[in-house]
């Protein structure tokens, strides 16, 4: 037990393990907020399809070269969140359809692009910890850490000030529209956020986890809790839990830091759960 | 001047028609029930009032203060999420954004609003209690609060006793009927055309045949048709 504390203290006194640990609760954090809407507004599939997109970004960042990818990354996913909610929307192209594509395309052509383009020794590497988000977590740079917690900033604030107006849309669409609320605005908003959120978790998870990091909090609250406001609560306080629990266990343990968030998010789902059929005599 | 007059109004979606030449007008403080068979397009014209489908052609005027903006309603089949978590003074609350622009949280005045609706739809004691888990009646009269949250002045009621047991209904048309009494212009879809003509005082039937007038227009119409 005492080496596994002094394990941890020793890595506590490493600014990059400290860095890791604040970018990774803030992501956590982030992650989770919008995880109700996302699940119920039927948009986890608009976070998939952005997350690939991402991926696909990345590649190119990667092959242009660029030392920062965040902020192009940001801007072609936000750029594609706009488009896909256009989509959605459009009865003529089925919505599902035209996601589908997007996504799949731009996962084939990210890698492609990977393939063709990149200079790296490890290729297969670089695109693990791409899809995986692997290691990436303890090596961020500064630059890395002060985008993450403004970005973070914005989406919480974003939250905070949109609360209402968010369970408005995400409870029913029609009423909010009828009675004069701004929906499509919100939706707009809505989708701008996510893409956010799927660029700043993609450091913490890779792109192929984040639906997990996003929707898993959401999906364990919602077992237990009733109203939207403790739902909201409760899977943030799980998203950070677990986002620390796991990254310690990776950093500890040497596993790789998304899939065990992930791992850990998913136990704490099962616990929900069970404890959401004692409490409600399995009705939930 | 009416709260809403419609004028040859043509309905459908895209270059579907499904009902055309509609005309009718609707005042402060009337109870219009519109009947029709399925499918005759009784939802769509209330969407088309509420500003959710455009008219193929034709007018939608409003005055009195009333925009389509400004109208509570209460949709057929809620169309909310069967499994979402809110609580019922959530939901309530919720009615009164259409009014707060972008303010981002309730006001003093938004609270009591919805505290009062709630009492007044007597649901006071289940605002803690999680949406999902009432009865449909009890649903029923959370939307109605909420929809009485974003208007005082007209409702649109889309079936709104659809699936509710025979005792449930009674109350629901009395409590629907107590709103009117208060001022409040109703407008209801329903199919219960012996109820519509109990309550309402204009009724609008469409379908294969159009009909707008007052309530005692139409039954002396329905019962020259059945002598
Ligand atoms: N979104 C839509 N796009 C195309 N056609 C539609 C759409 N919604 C409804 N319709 C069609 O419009 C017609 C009228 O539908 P509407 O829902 O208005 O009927 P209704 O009178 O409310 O019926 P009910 O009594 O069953 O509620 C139907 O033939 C329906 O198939
Ligand atoms: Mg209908």
């Amino acid at each position: 037990m005492t080496d596994i504390f002094s394990t941890l203290a020793f890595y506590l006194e490493r600014n990059f393990v400290v860095n890791a640990l604040i970018v990774g609760v803030l992501i956590a954090l982030c992650s989770s907020l919008l995880g109700v809407t996302l699940v119920l507004k039927r948009y986890s599939f608009i976070g998939d399809g952005l997350s690939h997109v991402a991926f696909g970004a990345m590649a190119v960042a990667a092959v242009v070269g660029l030392t920062n990818e965040m902020p192009l990354v940001l801007v072609i996913t936000v750029i594609s969140a706009v488009l896909l909610l256009r989509m959605g929307k459009n009865a003529k192209i089925k919505g599902d359809a035209a996601i589908a594509m997007i996504s799949v395309g731009s996962l084939a052509i990210g890698y492609l692009l990977m393939n063709l383009f990149s200079t790296s020794s490890n290729l297969s590497g670089d695109v693990c910890s791409t899809l995986f988000g692997s290691t990436s977590i303890l090596t961020l740079t500064s630059f890395d850490v002060w985008m993450c917690i403004i970005l973070s900033m914005i989406v919480v604030l974003f939250f905070i000030l949109f609360y209402n107006k968010i369970f408005s849309v995400t409870f029913d669409e029609s009423f909010a529209r009828a009675t004069g609320q701004k929906a499509g605005l919100y939706n707009l908003l809505i989708a701008i956020v996510i893409a956010v959120i799927i660029v700043v978790s993609m450091q913490l998870v890779g792109s192929l986890l984040i639906s997990a990091l996003v929707i898993f909090p959401a999906l364990s609250a919602m077992r237990v809790f009733k109203s939207f406001k403790s739902v909201t609560v409760c899977a943030a306080i799980v998203s950070v839990i677990s986002a620390l629990i796991g990254l310690l266990t990776s950093i500890l343990a040497g596993t790789p830091v998304g899939s065990t968030i992930v791992a850990v998010d998913i136990v704490v789902f099962i616990l929900f759960s069970v404890i959401g059929k004692f409490t409600n005599g399995g009705k939930a | 001047m009416p709260q809403i007059k419609c004028t040859d109004l043509s309905l459908g979606y895209g270059s579907q028609e499904i009902l055309t030449g509609l005309s009718f007008e609707v005042n402060a403080g009337d109870y219009l029930c519109i009947v029709g068979e399925n499918g005759s397009g009784k939802t769509t014209l209330m969407k088309t009032l509420l500003g959710l489908n455009k008219p193929l052609s034709g007018s939608i005027e409003f005055s009195d203060g009333v925009t389509s903006r400004k109208i509570g309603y209460l949709p057929q089949q809620t169309d909310v999420q069967r499994d979402f978590p809110a609580s019922v003074q959530e939901i309530v609350l919720s009615g009164c954004l259409g009014r707060d622009g972008f303010r981002p949280f309730y006001s003093k005045a938004d609270k009591a609003l919805a505290a009062q609706n709630m009492e007044r739809m007597n649901i006071t004691k289940l605002k803690k209690r999680c949406y999902r888990e009432l009865s449909g009646g009890q649903q029923q009269r959370v939307l109605l609060a909420r929809a009485l949250c974003a208007t005082e002045k007209i409702l649109l009621l889309d079936e709104p006793v659809a699936g509710l047991d025979p005792k449930v209904t009674a109350d629901m048309y009395e409590l629907i009927d107590s709103l009117n009494k208060d001022g409040v212009t109703i407008i209801m879809i329903s199919h219960d055309v012996d109820k519509a003509v109990q309550y309402a005082s204009h009724i609008l039937h469409i379908g294969s045949e159009l009909f707008f007038g007052t309530r005692d227009e139409y039954i002396a119409k329905e019962g020259a048709h059945h002598d």
